[in-house]
């Protein structure tokens, strides 16, 4: 059934065919009209879920490990400084195994307070264990939810689906909602290795000691690692009762690409239209849309890579004294290999700062001339920046 | 390194119970010594005992496997049926 | 009495790394008599946790799950919603948490848990100062006390302020049931956890555990030091049952504080006016309870 829905009631109809039984949040700008909705559902009886209307976005996630631990399948979701206060639960969590989904909101940091988006929080959180899906628009949102109970239950993780503040979560689409049954045949119930019952009593979350510790973190880091397996065999599975697939990354017009554009988020749907521009006369450009960032897919990059000779990753986060994380993993990805395309990191839309066409266009022109002279122009390079004001 | 079992999802103990295997007996210095005339089988030390380290009965037997010699039981005894002794040097 | 010492199954194994005389490990072994099997624990970060569940070992008998510090109330509220989403109806959860992830941080987390109305016992083992990082001074130390973090000297006497009455907060909240209760007097925790069992609804029971190291006194007084706490009117023992309180244990005559402090070497610094500014303390508290 196709409805116009916003980003968060889209996020909000997935975890309701999700059927999520244990929903916790706190309010927070971008990402009140998700729980909202989902508040509603409950109230009229189209979501069978319990409702925890917490004290704070530490107790969210907390009442999440605590009842997917008893064995119900919990929702929460949050943005900025939501996520950073919960971030000690994040580590938890992973480290416990649990699939808690989680819908992140993308909006920018404090200091200052800002509530318009960029990725700062859920990048900011990329080592905490937790899969990490970037969504391109509404119908991700409400797709990768789905699938991400799916993956998470498989592999023990708990997944994160993030998506734009305001771009995405405020914005109505077309968005095709599939019916109940067909995901209850996708998604069956979910059945824990291991959950607080008396009948089979056991311990969750000892004191890792030392001689074990680091092989706790070897398998974690094994599972999140091997998780895109299973992120691609969810999404294959999902493409084909549903009709729609996104993988770990979208190759778009690499094959032969002398530049490529990598980004992540609604901004890939920006970059498709200049990239669409300039094939029209005869450019040979490409994009990369990294939708799974954790694990990071060094591997798939690289593939659509084979011809590209200069490389702009474009991204809402910054590394503060260092670079864009986007392109130290990209970078990383590239060290590793036996390429040496140029690389350039472009750091834009912080704050809610518009991302233009021109911007896109700036960028591309910017690494063709690097590819010329053979150099890059410097590592790091912020786009619309108001320099007047500095 | 001790312990060389493959470890769990998640550090999860599936073993109820499993700190049975370490004794801490080995912690005394002093150790509790039952006079079983005296003893009525009253049961408050087994009561006090924080680790469970009495079993009832009279008399009362101490589990020497994990009692840590704090002394409560002795304490508390009101029959003075239980007197502190030096744990003898191994 | 009876009824007590016949529950034989201990459902906290032997071999824990508890100290000698751990008051808290006591109060543990004899509230999970009271609560039997089919209950589901969640334990705060600190002794308890540390001394119970070293990987690969366990000493719960009982389903257990300890996440962090301060969320013991937020865990177990997802527990309580998951068992209502399960069908499972007559599994009890069960926190326990220590005076700091209580009183100081675990407040939060716990004021929301009771504010929702959750159905579960949340049960603070308080031995008066954070004594798994090494005895710091927590909201609930009691004034005038030694700890690593209010050292006694010629300018710091101790704790500053008086102890945090979080069972009042607690009360404030309108919880069904909120008690107070001590190792000194295993029959009364017992029936107050037993109590706490059966009413449905959020339960607190706020028991004092006196710790050896902590409190400096020898292993073998933990019984001795927790009596005296509440034979001198330093500890209460009551329950608040909707709104109405019941001192459940009033000794006749109650000793001076000094027989209390006197036992404790981290009362051991005080001078006589200061062990009278307290005497005075307990007594206005004893007069503002209604108590005589």
């Amino acid at each position: 059934m196709k409805l116009v829905l916003t980003g968060n009631e889209a996020a909000a109809f997935g975890a309701k065919l999700a059927r999520a039984q244990v929903i916790s949040a706190y309010p927070i700008t971008p990402q009140t009209v998700s729980v909202e909705k989902l508040a509603e559902f409950v109230a009229n009886g189209e979501l069978d879920a319990e409702f925890v209307e917490v004290e704070s976005e530490h107790s969210a996630l907390s009442v999440c490990v605590g009842a997917a631990a008893a064995g119900a399948r919990a929702f929460t979701a949050t943005s900025s400084q939501g996520l950073a206060l919960m971030s000690e639960i994040l580590y938890i969590a992973a480290g416990l195994r649990l699939p808690i989904v989680m819908a992140n909101v993308n909006r920018s940091l404090s200091a200052p307070i800002s509530i318009w988006c960029d990725q700062q929080d859920s990048i900011s959180v990329r080592d905490c264990g937790w899969i990490q899906l970037y969504c391109e628009n509404n119908q991700e949102i409400l797709d990768s939810i789905i699938q991400a109970y799916k993956i998470g239950e498989s592999v023990h993780l708990p997944v994160m689906v993030c998506y734009d503040g305001y771009i995405l979560s405020h914005t109505a689409e077309v968005v095709d909602v599939p019916d109940q049954s067909s995901v209850d045949e996708f998604l069956p119930p979910y059945q824990p290795p291991y959950k607080l019952d008396p009948e089979n009593p056991v311990t969750m979350g000892p004191v890792g000691v030392p001689e074990y510790y680091q092989e706790f973190r070897y398998a974690l880091h094994e599972a999140v690692r091997e998780a895109k397996e299973k992120v691609i065999e969810v999404d294959r599975d999902f493409e084909r009762r549903f009709g729609r697939g996104y993988g770990l990354i979208e190759n778009y017009r690499c094959d032969d690409a002398e530049v490529v554009v990598i980004t992540m988020g609604s901004l890939s749907g920006t970059v498709k239209e200049v990239i669409d521009k300039r094939r029209e006369r005869g450019d040979k450009v490409g994009m990369i849309k990294v939708r799974c960032y954790r694990p990071f897919p060094h591997r798939e990059i690289l593939g659509s890579l084979e011809s590209a000779e200069g490389i702009a990753v474009m991204e809402k986060d910054i590394s503060l004294g260092a670079t864009g994380a986007l392109y130290a993993d990209v970078t990383t990805a590239i060290q590793n290999s036996d390429r040496r395309p140029l690389v350039m990191d472009f750091i834009c839309g912080l704050g809610g700062r518009d991302v233009k066409l021109d911007h896109v266009e700036e960028t591309i022109e910017t690494i063709k001339k690097c590819v010329a002279r053979r150099k890059i122009e410097t590592p790091v390079k912020w786009l619309g920046l108001r320099k007047e004001v500095l | 390194m001790k312990g060389a079992e493959k470890i769990t999802l998640g550090a999860v103990i599936t073993k109820p119970g499993s700190t049975v295997e370490y004794e801490t007996g080995g912690w005394r210095t002093l150790k509790p010594v039952v006079d079983a005339e005296k003893c009525v089988g009253c049961g408050l030390c087994w009561l006090y005992c924080p680790d469970g380290a009495i079993k009832k009965g009279k008399p009362i037997e101490i589990d020497y496997r994990y009692c840590k010699g704090c002394g409560i039981c002795s304490t508390e005894c009101p029959r003075k049926a239980i007197r502190m002794e030096m744990e003898e040097t191994k | 009495m009876k009824e007590l010492l016949e529950i034989e199954e201990e459902l906290l194994a032997p071999g824990h790394r508890a100290c000698p005389g751990c008051g808290e490990a006591l109060a543990i072994r004899i509230a999970l008599k009271a609560l039997g099997r089919n209950v589901i624990v969640v334990q705060a970060t600190g002794c308890g946790e540390v001394v119970s569940t070293p990987y690969p070992q366990t000493a719960w008998r009982v389903p257990y799950i300890h996440v962090a510090f301060e969320n013991a109330a937020a865990v177990a509220s997802g527990i309580e919603c998951a068992l209502k989403k399960l069908g499972k109806k007559d599994v009890k959860v069960v926190a326990f948490a220590g005076d700091g992830g209580t009183a100081d941080i675990g407040l939060q987390a716990l004021s929301g848990a009771v504010e929702r109305g959750h159905d579960f016992i949340y049960i603070c083992t308080d031995n008066e100062a954070y004594m798994n990082t090494g005895i710091q001074r927590s909201g609930t130390t009691p004034f005038l006390a030694w700890t690593t973090t209010t050292p006694a000297g010629k300018v710091g006497r101790g704790k500053r302020q008086w102890k945090k009455d979080v069972p009042a907060i607690i009360a404030a909240h309108r919880a069904p049931y909120v008690a107070t209760a001590s190792v000194g007097y295993p029959l009364d925790l017992y029936q107050k956890i037993k109590k706490a069992k059966y009413i449905k609804g959020p339960c607190y029971i706020h028991i004092q555990c006196p710790c050896p190291p902590g409190w400096r006194f020898d292993s073998s007084k933990t019984i001795q030091v927790a009596r005296k706490a509440v034979e001198s009117g330093c500890w209460v023992l009551y329950e608040i049952e909707h709104g109405q309180m019941r001192v459940t244990f009033k000794p006749s005559k109650r000793i001076p504080v000094s027989e209390y402090l006197k036992l404790q070497g981290r009362f051991r610094h005080l001078t006589q006016e200061e062990i009278q500014k307290f005497q005075e303390l307990v007594d206005q508290e004893w007069k503002r309870l209604g108590l005589e």
